[in-house]
């Protein structure tokens, strides 16, 4: 029962988000300079048009109608998977965003999986070892990644792995796992760091507890201590902010996929912001903020194994 | 040494990085050898060398002049950008956690709708269809990371006015102006100064990697993030240097902005749980 409660709030919390997203992608298009009915009418090759040709070609698109009823008609049609068709090849955008969709989705994946691991697996090798030089080496470390440009660091690793050493290639997607791994390496290099000190920080206030004494008193190893107690109970704080990356990871990706010419979501914006392609980029902040939504509900879900407080009492928030 | 002095010691070396970086952008028209935007097309993709410390990139500019003038557009950018979504966010969580009620909600509502949305994603776009202006980019930046501010404020404003002393103050007649201005303000300076702090290292990354997708800082004007998306990109494989000499100042900024703001945390013994590690 608790556990429907609270996938049922989490829900219901989606709502306002998605709502925010699409009239964020929404109010992009109505903010884009340049007047929307020159451009269509131009595009259909009215170059000196009429005041007539323009009240028509308004009336087409919907322009005379109030701001929220036009809002109304795009989430609609955005619903029924319609995002229009792109200004340049007069595409289909919503059919050209999926098939880019599941590229991205695995550079960023394959990117938070490695957060994960090496983010928190470094976070609890600091926290073991905390105050000896291992800590201190590592805790530099975790502080530099987080300091350095993943796109700086997509070029530095490209010239040592692929160019120096031939270990892996330089762009693409077509050999596999090896050509996943400097892409999500680069990607994910600022969220480990940042991951890794939160994961230490959090550890080491779970080990001022009071249950730790217990569970030390009563003789537990080292380890139990560490990853059965500290470990488990600072899981929940690490979750949400794993699941929050997400977005910047998405994001992120927009460089890394330029970078390793990757065919994914963000070299398909890029290319629209240079042709000021308006509807592309409407319906890539459109997807993309859906799947950040969506994602971070697939990690909240996690909570539920993790948390046993959400699986008896349904959670606070 | 006692750790209270090594402390000492670390925060003046960091400062010192960090002034000595502020520095050169400050005074880079003076410390520059070289114009950074001469173009010399006879010498250009020079290694380092006598003439060119730094050597030369695709146009023959020297690389050296470039570096020094390079932070000034991104620093600026940054600073401004993080100082506005500050003083936005210290507005907006005040009248949050200090109102209450129904303007807590609705605020409350709007942030959790800013949170939900991936930053870098609108950034990207919101830039890319206003086009790359630094109103555009302020505007992105600021609307993006307002939350983060307003968000800490209200939790430190929602402890302190649970307080017995500002039940006092109440008591004694003081007006809510003077409560949030010499008993709240006064309370969250600490942690504001540190999520500043650790903000402006993020805003600088995230400058840098929008004028690395040509969306930032526009050429010829020289900035880190551009050098390296600009020439370094294209030639880095037969000119390294290129990519050297930007990437290491943008990690040095970075690198000793973050230290700083972890050496501050110490220091200044924050136990709020909304600053410890960001």
């Amino acid at each position: 029962m608790a556990i429907l409660t609270y996938t049922g709030r989490r829900l219901l919390m989606l709502i306002p988000v998605l709502l925010g997203i699409s009239l964020a992608a929404f109010l992009l298009g109505r903010i884009a300079p340049g007047d929307p009915v020159d451009e269509a009418l131009f595009r259909i090759g009215v170059e000196f048009p009429t005041e007539e040709d323009r009240a028509e070609m308004r009336a087409q698109l919907g322009l005379d109608r109030p701001l929220p009823a036009q809002y109304l008609d795009w989430v609609g049609r955005a619903l029924r998977g319609d995002l229009g068709r792109s200004y340049v090849g007069n595409r289909d955008i919503a059919r050209e965003l999926m098939t880019r969709l599941p590229i991205t989705l695995e550079v960023s994946l394959a990117a938070l999986a490695a957060a994960v691991v090496f983010g928190v697996g470094g976070g609890v090798l600091m926290a073991a070892f905390h105050g000896t030089w291992v800590d201190t080496v590592l805790k530099a470390l975790s502080t530099l990644l987080l300091s350095v440009p993943g796109f700086w660091l997509a070029l530095f690793l490209i010239t040592v792995f692929a160019e120096q050493l031939h270990l892996l290639p330089t762009s693409g997607l077509d050999r596999g796992l090896a050509s996943l791994v400097l892409p999500a390496v680069a990607l994910s290099a600022a969220n480990v760091g940042s991951t890794s000190r939160f994961t230490r920080g959090n550890i080491l206030a779970q080990l001022g507890e009071q249950y730790i004494v217990a569970a030390n008193a009563k003789g537990l190893s080292q380890k139990a201590v560490m990853l059965g107690h500290a470990f488990r109970n600072s899981l929940v704080p690490i979750i949400t902010l794993i699941g929050n990356y997400f977005g910047g990871i998405l994001g992120g990706s927009t460089i890394i996929e330029n970078i390793f010419a990757i065919p994914g979501l963000g070299s398909y914006v890029l290319s629209a912001i240079q042709n000021r392609d308006y509807p592309v980029i409407q319906g890539y902040v459109l997807v993309t903020g859906a799947t950040f939504v969506l994602i971070t509900l697939a990690i909240d879900l996690l909570y539920l194994a993790v948390n046993p407080k959400i699986r008896i009492q349904g959670g606070e928030s | 040494m006692t750790l209270r002095n090594r402390q000492n010691l670390k925060l003046a070396a960091v400062s010192a990085v960090l002034l000595a970086l502020i520095g050169m952008t400050v005074l880079a028209p003076w410390l520059a050898p070289c114009d950074p935007l001469a173009i010399d097309m006879s010498n250009c993709l020079a290694p380092p060398g006598r003439a060119h410390l730094l050597g030369t990139d695709a146009l023959g500019r020297d690389v050296l002049s470039r570096v020094i003038h390079g932070g000034r557009a991104s620093l600026l950018l940054a600073a401004a950008a993080t100082s506005l979504s500050m003083c936005a966010g210290l507005v907006i969580g005040i009248a949050a956690g200090y109102c209450g009620g129904i303007v807590d909600a609705a605020i409350t509502g709007v942030s959790n709708i800013f949170q939900g949305l991936p930053g870098m994603v609108v950034m990207i776009a919101l830039v890319g269809v206003l086009g790359s202006n630094t109103r555009s980019i302020i505007l992105a930046l600021v609307l993006t990371s307002w939350v983060g501010f307003s968000r800490l404020v209200r939790g430190e404003v929602l402890k302190i006015k649970a307080e017995p002393y500002i039940e006092g103050m109440r008591g004694l007649g003081a007006g809510h102006l003077r409560i949030i201005l010499r008993h709240v303000m006064p309370n969250i300076r600490t942690n504001l100064i540190i999520l500043f702090t650790t903000r402006v290292g993020r805003v600088i990354l995230s400058v840098a990697g929008l004028s690395y997708l040509s969306l930032g800082i526009q050429p010829p004007t020289p900035d880190w993030g551009e050098m390296i998306s600009g020439t370094a990109r294209r030639y880095f494989r037969s000119a390294p240097h290129l990519l050297w000499a930007p990437g290491i100042c943008i990690i040095l900024l970075t690198l000793s902005i973050h230290v700083l703001g972890d050496l501050l945390r110490d220091r200044l013994d924050v136990k709020q749980d909304a600053v410890k590690e960001l």
